[in-house]
């Protein structure tokens, strides 16, 4: 029955080319790939921009769309540009019509925006239309309005009015992982319970499979409950250990998956090895909800940031570490304080040892005496400015610091010149909410553009 | 007492969306399976993350051998305090756990 053909985890992680090929041969009925992730952080919603290179995008994606092309099938990629922001996806137009003018093809591109005016986001919030999921941080209108980028995470429904226009090409902002894979099947009566299912396991590639880093999986759909689950690479192996474990990858609950309009309940599932290749899925359960919400996320400047290195190689330092960066902490504050005309609370200076606990603090377990320590030394401040001030007031500090006013005046190893690495704004996620919706497209924006 | 890492074939942890962190215990085999999955105290394990027991999910997946803790993470995904942005490291910590 329906066929997706899913190249890899990601765009931009790249995939098999003669997987690809087999697929393609196979005829696909959609070419689906993910284009993004919160995984990176929230800089990348915060700023509305890729993580990855433009020239891999490029190449990976000109691949793609020949490949398309080839099987006759359309090509949708989901969470265009890491964040789904409508700048990531005007920044994926332009590199699709790049690369149409560049294979001499005309294809037609529906554009499916998730992007939100914070100020109607909050509107929405002071009518109760905005629900916190479990884990959301407090949250308020102000919070909402500072937000430089929101997102609301499409589902099939989106995914399948882009489809609708008859494009070859789709480029989604915001969506689920899973939308872009489910959709097609959907539409074309697939088991609600089978689409959510396989989704899920293919929206990773084959990671589902041994050899994940192969990428190319092909999921296709019975005429009943079920569909295999095919990676396609040489010495690629699906198993049922290897496709019911990916339930667990970065998920919070193995066995329930919520989605726009419903969630996936897999607690009944059956895997059954076909081969040594692949595994038949069957026994999911979906599970429709009385409303229909889409999930928000979004990000705002929580400060700026200037970070130092300094190496401490001395055993008598390596050995006081924590003493020699609490000290350094505390006087550079007291001078801060003197000096800056600006409020305590306004910046913050931390000493994370490299080699001794920068991965869990004061929650760090185990003891051993390092070689070296490596200081990374984190400004944040209010303004930029002020950052920048303060990093260059701690300089001295981390070059010559000495842990008794006795010894002569140590001095310590800087790998850079300026040792002040000014890292711009940071942004912190501020949304982990749902958002009601009266008609799934009323968050959602649909252009169709010829080439 | 043994540190969990040796009894099991691997620890993973991972993000579960910027506001949840997610660790996964692959046993490897059904006895290793039973051993752990009672001597594993979830008390301890949120201790050691220093989070409230009463937030960990725990999934003990017979089917897989896996047994699962999810758990809103300790530093929201980014946040300034936040050390590690994947969630990576947090397995090291439960594999080096004794139990």
């Amino acid at each position: 029955m329906v066929k997706v053909l899913i190249p890899s985890g990601a765009l931009g992680l790249n995939y098999d080319t003669q997987a690809l090929q087999r697929g393609i041969d196979a005829r696909p009925d959609i070419i689906a790939i993910d284009g993004g992730s919160t995984d990176s952080g929230p800089s990348y919603l915060g700023r509305g921009v890729s993580k990855y290179a433009r020239a891999s995008i490029k190449l990976e994606w000109a691949g793609l769309m020949a490949a398309a092309a080839e099987a006759g099938c359309p090509l949708v990629i989901g969470t265009a540009g890491t964040c789904g922001a409508d700048s990531a996806v005007d920044w994926m137009l332009d590199i699709t019509r790049e690369i149409a003018a560049e294979q001499g093809t005309h294809p037609r591109i529906a554009v499916l925006r998730s992007g939100q005016d914070p100020a109607q986001i909050a509107q929405a919030w002071q009518e109760d239309r905005i629900t916190p999921l479990p884990g959301a941080p407090e949250l308020d209108a102000e919070g909402i309005r500072a937000c430089t980028n929101i997102v609301a995470l499409a589902g099939a429904e989106q995914v399948a009015a882009a489809l609708d226009t008859g494009a070859d090409i789709i480029l989604c902002g915001r969506t689920t992982d899973t939308a872009i894979i489910a959709a097609l099947p959907l539409q074309q009566g697939v088991d609600a319970g089978a689409a959510w299912h396989a989704a899920k396991i293919g929206e990773c590639g084959a990671l589902c499979a041994s050899n994940p880093q192969s990428g190319v999986l092909m999921v296709e759909f019975d005429d009943a409950d079920g569909s295999v689950i095919h990676p396609l690479a040489e010495g690629a192996h699906a198993t049922p250990h290897t496709v019911s474990a990916h339930m667990l990858y970065e998920n919070s609950d193995p066995f329930i998956l919520y989605e726009p309009g419903g969630h996936l309940d897999v607690t009944e599932a059956r895997y059954r090895a076909l081969d040594e290749t692949r595994v038949h899925v069957s026994g999911a359960r979906w599970v429709a909800s009385d409303r229909y919400t889409v999930k928000l996320e979004g990000a705002r400047v929580a400060g700026y940031q200037t970070v130092l290195m300094v190496l401490l190689r001395d055993a008598h330092y390596v050995a006081n570490a924590q003493a020699w960066a609490d000290d350094i902490t505390a006087k550079c504050l007291e001078k801060a304080g003197q000096r800056l005309d600006a409020p305590p609370d306004s910046y913050s200076i931390e000493l994370r040892l490299i080699g001794q606990n920068a991965s869990f603090g004061d929650l760090e377990a185990r003891e051993a005496a390092p070689v070296e320590v490596g200081v990374m030394a984190i400004v944040t401040a209010q303004t930029a400015a002020l950052a920048d001030e303060l990093g260059k007031m701690l300089n001295p500090y981390l070059l010559h610091h000495p842990l008794t006013r006795e010894e002569e005046q140590p001095t310590f190893a800087f790998p850079f010149s300026p040792a002040e690495m000014p890292r711009g704004a940071v942004y912190e996620f501020a949304l982990h909410h749902v958002m009601t919706l009266d008609d799934p497209m009323q968050a959602f924006a649909l252009e169709v553009v010829e080439t | 007492m043994s540190p969990l890492g040796e009894l099991v074939q691997k620890v993973r942890s991972k993000n579960a969306g910027p506001f949840w962190l997610t660790i996964d215990i692959f046993c490897g085999t059904e006895a290793a399976f039973e051993d752990v999955r009672q001597r594993l105290d979830t008390d301890k394990v949120a201790a050691r993350l220093g989070a409230n027991s009463q937030d960990l999910k725990r999934f003990d997946i017979a089917s897989l051998n896996v047994i699962k803790i999810s758990l809103p993470r300790p530093s929201v995904q980014g946040a300034v305090d936040d050390r590690d942005m994947h969630g990576a490291s947090w397995a090291a910590l439960i594999s080096e756990m004794d139990i």
